[in-house]
Parts: C-alpha cells; structure tokens; sequence
C-alpha cells in the first residue's frame, strides 16, 4: 500500500511537471471548460488546490496509468494510403476481406470488361473498318445472358453480404461490459455505467499539443476512450445536441450517435493499441475537429485505469466500494498531517464520492 | 427510337415553312414567354449560371482542401460578413460551401439542365407536338426558380447559426437544421428548395401530360425515343418524390418557428423520421439526375453508329425497373443510424437490385455500337465517357450497397467519389453530349469540333484525376464534409486539387467553344448528323421555326 502511495506521489509531481500543455489543451475548447466547472467542487472537495486541470487529470496520476503510444500506422490512416486500414477486430478482417478478395475482384473485372469492349467496338466498327453498319437490334439470348448473369454475381456477392451483417449484429453477451458514448457539439463523452459511472471527457489536442504528445494532429484526444482489448463490450451510442457518428476505421466500427435514440453496437478489439477514429456526420461548424481515439488495454491494466478514474470494477463493485470506504476510513484516522499523502487518500477514497456525470 | 420512320420525306408536311410565323418582342418573348423551345433556352442558360457559381464554390473547397490546415476560410468568412471573423465562423463558411455546392448542383444545374432544358426543348419536337400541354405552366415552372435561387443564394448572407448562412448540408438533417442551426439562413434555404420542388411538380405534370395526350398519330407509347421515355420516367419520379421532401422540410420550418417537435426527441419526435422521409424523395431524385442523361446517351450512340438502339424495349422498361426499385432502396443512406438487421439486410439486397436494369442498359448500349460504323464526334466521346465513367460509378455503388461493408465507407470521400462518378463524370458527361449534340439544333451554328475534343480530353482527365484519389481517401477512412484533415491524407487531396485545376481549364475551353460557336459558327443545316439521326428533330430546320408541326406529322 505505502510503497504504491509512493509511486503516485512521485507520479502527481512528474505529471504535474508536464500537465501545463494539457490544460491549455482543455481550455481552448470552451465547451470542455464548462463541463471541467461542473465537477470542480467535487474534486476540489476531493484534492483541494491540487490538480486542478480537470477530471481525468488527476486519477490518471494517481493511478499507474500512462497514456499509450500510438504505433506508427497502426489504428490510424498511412500517408498516401490506397487501402483500407489494418483491421483489429474480427468483423473488421471478415469485411476487409470480403470487400478485398470478393468485391475489389469483381468490380475489377467488370469495369475492365466494360472498357475492354468499348474500346474493341471502337476499334474494330469505327466507320473506316465498317462502313456499312448492322441493323441488328435484338438478339435474345444475349439479352437473357446479360440479365442473368449479373444476377448471379448479385447473388456471390450478397451471400456473404447477409452473413457479415448478421455476424455484425451478434449482440453482446449478457454481462459483457457496457460503455456509453455521447456525442456533443463538438467533443465525446464516454460513461462507463459498469464501473461507476464516471464520464470521460474527450477534445481533440491542439497541433502542437499532439506533435509534442508524438500522436497524428487533427486525430490525437486530451482523454482516450479506453475499453478492455479482446472482450465484446456493448457500445451505446447516443449524442446530446445535434447528430454526430462515432467512427473508429481501423475496427470497422461506426454508429451514429442521435439525440433521443440508444444505438447498440458490439465493440471488440483484438488487440492493445490506439485506435483513432473521426466524426461522421456533419454536427456543425467544428465537425471536423472532435476525434475519436479508443485505447484498448489488456483487461488488468483497464481495470487499472478504472481505478485511475475513480470508478470500480465491473462485478466488484460493491466489494470495491467497501474496499474503497474502508481504505479511506483506515488511512483518515491514520492519516499524518503531510500534505501529500492526505490528498493521496483522499483521491482513494474517491471512488465511494465518485461524481456520476 | 427504333422503329418510327422519321426522315423528312415521311413527313406529310414540313414545318420549315413557317418562318415568317409572328415572334413576339423582345420582353414578351423572354420573360412571358409560352414557347417550350425558349422556355428551355431560359432554362439552359439558367443551368450554365448556376453551374458556373456551384463548380466555383468547389474550386473554393479544393482551394481550401488542397493542403492540411485552415488557410482561407476564415478570410473568406471575414469578407462576406465584413468584420473579422472567429475561428469558428471560418468553419462554418466551409457548412456553408458544401450546403450551397450540393443544392445548386442538384436543383439549379443539373435539374434544369436536364429536364427543364433539353427536356423541353425535346420532348415535344420528339413526339411530334407543338409545343407543351401547358404552356403557360411551364413559364411558371421556370420563373419559380429564380426566387428560389435568389433565396438560396441570398441565404448565404444572412445569421444561420455560428456564422452566415445555412451549413446543414443539402440533406438538411434535423436537429441540426432546427435547434442546430438559429438564424433565418436556413428557413431561406427550406423556402427556395419548396419553390424549386413547387417548380419541378408542375413540370412533371407538364411532361407527363404532354407525353400521354400530345404524341402525334402513330406515335404509340412502345414508339417513343428512348429520350421522350427517360423523361416520362423521371416525370413520374419528380410527382411521386417531391411531395415527401415538400413534406419533410415544410416540419422543419415548423419545428423551427412553430415550436412542433417532429424531429425533436424531446417532444416526442424522432431525427431519424426525416432521414427516412429526406431519403424517400433523396434516392429516386438520384435518378431524376441521370435517367434524362440515360435517354440522351441512347440517342447519340444510335446517331453515331448509324445504328437504331439495340433491345429498345429493353432499354425502355430497364428505366421503368430503375424508378420503380428506386422508390425502395432509400434507407441505404442511412445504414448507421442503428437500422434493425433485417431492415439493412432488405436494403442490402433491393439496392444490389439495381445493378441488373442497369447493365441491361450498358451492355446494350455497347451492343448498338456493335457492328455500327462508329464516328467519334463530340458528343460521341462524351458518350462514351459517360458510359465507362458511369460504369465505374456504379460498380462502387455496388460494394456500397452492402450494409456491412458500407460501416466503414460510409460518410468517407468513397461515397463522395461514388456519387461524383456517377453525377459529375455521370449525369455532367450526358449533359455535356447532348450539348454538343443539339447545340447546332438549338441555335443553328455548329459547335467547333476541335475545342469539343479538346474540352473533352482537358474535362474527362481533370475530373479523374479530381474524384479517383477519393476511393482511397475514404477507404483510408477521410470523413466527408471536413475542412481540415490529417496529414496523412495530404497527398490525395492535394492531387485531387491539381484534378479541379485542369477541369476548370476544360471548361475554359467549353466556354470559348460556345463563344466562337455562337457568333463564327458554320450555319447548321437540318440534319447534321446524317443517317444516324433518325429522330423528329431532325425533320426540322435549325434552329426549329418558332412553331413547329402546325400539322402533326404522321409516324408509320
């Protein structure tokens, strides 16, 4: 216990160091600060004085979370690219495939074929080889052929059409994790009803904020989405404002996000890694500029960065709770006058008080 | 098309000698006027100025797009309200730009280039007609589009939200075209989009009476030009879809100003609601757009193979099978807004349908080159642009049509590029074939036949260069309607850039033509194109008498 306490005291002193840029971050985005007052006083209430950055800021120093570094090429898109992105999810790889070896093919050869007989008419009945024309204008056969077998390349194509919607639509299992994510003018917000219910809140970083970060500009977030890699997680969708389409290429994954409606959609990742994403419906003047970055955690480290935010785990968290009261029961009475190690407990303690956005 | 005998000698009477008939003055002729080949000369020239405003507010989005970052749109924001603009308001201009380049393109250019234009000029001279079954409605049919476009143009200057002017995009989707969007701006853009539908209606009406009750004896429906039938189609379209978006948008006026909550969860209302019906009237209109184009392609390849068209019936129905499969695909634009499973399965399926009645239509277009004797005029190579461009468009179409593969296109530039292709290379290529094809008809000059190639090469590299970096801009994952972008998509666009560069000098070139075509153009006579062209059109001067068939000719 006491040597982890030691650790986010070291932590807190060394974010702080570098926390400036994040703040600047946040406050050039007015609508970010607004939310950041709500919850003020409960932080404050929490660590007074201390972090006052925001939120996330402080629960990312105390807990051993460390955002992750993006890998270059993976989750976002390449310069120059031609292709899709590389696929992390199941569904992802089942539709990168079909549109890559059973679409891309056949819509290959079928404009070849269409350009391969305009230009071998042009050649061959250009009115120098042919001067006196056919008057052939039917020939039922070939109307038949040419009506039946696009029939049956519709057919190739929508059978595995069908069975990756249907394997898209797979619901989540029952006591698979839940995240929620809002969409408003112009950020995202994700809540995580099974571990507490906290809400994160995400702005896109400014360019010299991402560049110092060493993440893509116009892509990079202040506060990712972070979800468990590997597990189905139920992704409810919904927005607050206007329309907006929560985005994510490189696992296949988009849903929009609409005002009164609760869209369901099955997120599963394969792996750990920074997946960025972008809005996808037109939601007004800064449409272009409220990216999406999911991170996927093995499941410790994301119930790590849980805790980080002041939330429980999923299935313990009345155990957690207790947990939590007890810890911050024993630590105020045993609590020494040193400033740090009060606001450490109290940080801990958090989690019973945590702010349910 | 196929079967009706329609050179001059077949015709019991010539119009030709009614050239002395009474032209009205100046004012009454052009602004009162009754007369379907005027009324579709005002509606030409009306195209080309919308057309030249919408292509140059995309030379604006390309300028802007043509490297990362925001390097004018604030400038451009500051120049049109006159004080200095905020970063946001710079953003919003951009709303702005693609809300006004996709509503002019679709209702004051192509629309009435199309339908308005060629189509009145055509139809009745085609079916043997004087003139229109209501003339009188078809200049109000045009004259409503002025206010509209006044309205639209003028909405561009005043509040609409963050800055000026409606940035809703052209589907206008609520809530961000009510509660999103605070101002009159976009209540002026609701109010020109129903006088353009109002315009339109009456068209409709106007055409498919006209086809129905005005074709000259012998003329029976199986005898109609395949241009004459892709208006009717499109006729029948127009009176069934614009209807849906009158209604659509006259609830987002209301849930604007009158407090209701159609679209408005809050009161019990739902933003999907006007997607479904925004994409009734959304996808047949698609159609609207290019079925004319259809009709106009099937002419000039039969001209210029000296050929009829090949399986007219064929061609005919395909278009029929198009309108009327397309009034039950429209959900396919809205894949993400959380469709129930059978439901993206349907849209799946019945979108993919399409694809048949319309290699019907390409395959037997090639067929009628088949064993012609081709000549590569103009129009011609237009054509035949038109048909491998709208091949390719189509293709994507089909891979965007499954739902599952559309989770990650949609909302990318791939949809973009699509729907480019088959508009801009599509619809614009049969437009600019059936320029050249009846300019000489319409003003009694030929066209140059150099600058048309010239126009032809400059325009159908300029715009692949322009759109096809788009497919891997969206497969990539690039949103559309984004001002900005990461770098990683810098290359495509700025590629795509240099594209809008050289299609503009192709339309430079476009200009000139009509310019030295217009005042120095060799005098056209009747039937320019020779055996090819076997439609009614050609049985009259050029340009036609003001008054054409006094005595309707007989068709055997």
């Amino acid at each position: 216990m006491t040597f982890t306490k030691i650790v986010k005291t070291l932590s807190i002193a060394a974010l702080l160091a570098i926390t400036p840029q994040a703040a600047m971050a946040q406050e050039a985005v007015p609508a970010a600060v607004v939310e950041n007052e709500q919850l003020t006083p409960i932080e404050e209430a929490a660590a007074p004085g201390e972090v006052p950055a925001g939120e996330t800021e402080a629960p990312e120093a105390a807990g051993s979370y460390v955002p992750m570094k993006p890998t270059e090429g993976k989750g976002m898109p390449v310069d120059g690219g031609i292709d899709f992105q590389d696929q992390y999810s199941e569904v992802g790889q089942q539709a990168y495939g079909m549109h890559n070896y059973l679409l891309m093919p056949i819509i290959v050869v079928i404009s070849l074929f269409v350009l391969g007989l305009l230009l071998w008419v042009m050649f061959r009945y250009r009115a120098n080889a042919n001067p006196d024309p056919s008057k052939t204008t039917h020939n039922t056969l070939i109307e038949v052929i040419w009506t039946l077998v696009p029939v049956l390349i519709l057919i190739v194509i929508a059978v595995p059409s069908i069975s990756l919607l249907a394997k898209q639509y797979e619901p989540a299992p029952e006591d698979a994790l839940t995240i929620k994510i809002t969409g408003y003018q112009w950020y995202w917000g994700y809540t995580y009803p099974d571990n507490g219910g906290f809400e994160v809140i995400s702005n896109m970083l400014s360019e010299e904020d991402a560049r110092a970060a060493g993440e893509p500009p116009q892509l990079a977030v202040d506060n990712r989405m972070v979800v468990p890699a590997g597990v189905p997680i139920k992704v409810i969708v919904t927005a607050a404002d206007v329309i907006h389409s929560f985005a994510v290429p490189s696992i296949w994954f988009k849903m929009d996000a609409i005002p009164g409606r609760l869209n369901e959609k099955v997120m599963q990742i394969d792996e750990p890694g920074v997946y960025y994403g972008q809005c996808s419906e037109l939601c007004g003047a800064r449409h272009g500029f409220m990216p999406i970055a999911v991170e996927a955690l093995p499941m410790d480290e994301y119930n790590a960065w849980v805790q980080s935010q002041g939330g429980s785990i999923k299935g313990a968290e009345e155990a957690a709770a207790e947990t939590a009261a007890a810890d911050a029961a024993e630590e105020e009475a045993a609590a020494t006058p040193e400033t740090e190690t009060t606001e450490n407990a109290a940080a801990d303690a958090e989690p019973a008080a945590a702010p349910a956005n | 098309m196929t079967t009706i005998a329609a050179n001059p000698g077949d015709m019991e009477t010539h119009a030709d000698e009614h050239h002395h008939d009474d032209v009205p003055p100046f004012f009454q002729r052009w602004f009162m006027s009754t007369n379907h080949k005027d009324i579709g000369t005002l509606y030409l020239i009306f195209a080309v100025v919308a057309g030249i405003i919408g292509g140059a507010i995309s030379g604006l989005m390309r300028m802007e797009l043509a490297e990362p970052g925001i390097q004018y749109l604030q400038g451009w924001a500051s120049m049109m309200q006159g004080s200095a603009a905020t970063e946001d308001q710079g953003l919003h201009l951009w709303n702005v730009l693609i809300t006004a380049h996709g509503l002019i393109m679709v209702f004051f250019m192509v629309m009435p280039a199309m339908i308005g234009g060629f189509g009145n000029w055509f139809v009745p001279i085609m079916i043997g007609a004087p003139d229109m079954a209501f003339p009188r409605m078809n200049n109000v049919s045009f004259w409503l589009l002025i206010p509209a476009f006044v309205l639209l143009l003028g909405s561009t200057f005043v509040p609409g939200g963050t800055g000026l002017g409606a940035g809703t995009g052209w589907t206008v989707y609520a809530p961000l075209s009510t509660s999103g969007s605070q101002g009159p701006a976009v209540d002026m853009a609701i109010l020109s989009l129903h006088l353009a539908g109002a315009s339109s209606i009456l068209g409709a009406i106007n055409f498919i009476t006209t086809i129905f009750n005005m074709r000259a004896p012998g003329m029976t429906i199986n005898k109609m030009p395949l241009f004459v039938w892709s208006v009717l189609v499109t006729a029948f379209l127009l009176l069934l879809a614009l209807p849906v978006l009158a209604a659509a948008i006259t609830m987002l006026l209301t849930d604007r100003n009158f407090q209701t909550a159609f679209f408005d969860a809050a009161g019990g209302g739902d933003p999907v609601l006007y997607q479904h019906l925004f994409w009734f009237f959304g996808h047949p209109e698609v159609y609207i757009m290019i079925l004319p184009g259809f009709g106009m392609v099937s002419h000039i390849i039969a001209t210029f193979s000296k050929k009829p068209v090949f399986g007219y019936l064929g061609m005919a129905y395909a278009m029929v099978a198009i309108g009327v499969v397309g009034f039950i695909v429209w959900a396919h634009h809205m894949f993400t807004v959380g469709l129930s499973v059978n439901l993206k399965m349907y849209f799946t399926a019945a979108t993919m349908v399409i694809a048949v009645p319309t290699g019907i239509k390409i395959f037997s277009w090639i067929a009628t080159m088949w064993g012609g004797s081709l000549s590569f005029k103009t129009p011609m190579m237009w054509a035949i642009g038109f048909i491998f461009m709208f091949t390719v468009g189509g293709v994507t179409g089909v891979v965007l049509a499954n739902g599952g593969i559309d989770d990650a296109m949609h909302d990318t530039y791939y949809v973009v590029a699509h729907f480019h292709y088959v508009l801009s290379l599509g619809a614009v290529f049969s437009m600019f074939a059936g320029f050249y094809y009846w300019f000489p008809k319409m003003c009694g000059r030929m066209y140059n036949e150099l600058l048309g190639h010239v126009h032809f090469w400059i325009f159908f590299i300029g715009v692949n260069v322009l759109f096809f970096p788009m497919h891997f801009l969206g497969v990539q994952g690039m949103p559309r309607r984004y001002a900005d972008y990461p770098d990683q998509f810098a290359y495509w666009n700025e590629i795509a850039s240099y594209g809008y560069a050289i299609m503009g000098i192709g339309m430079l070139v476009f200009f000139a033509n009509i310019g030295y075509s217009l005042f120095a153009g060799r005098r056209a006579e009747g039937n320019y194109w020779g055996e090819g062209a076997t439609t009614l059109e050609w049985t009259l001067s050029s340009p036609p008498p003001f008054h054409q068939f006094e005595t309707l000719p007989h068709i055997k």
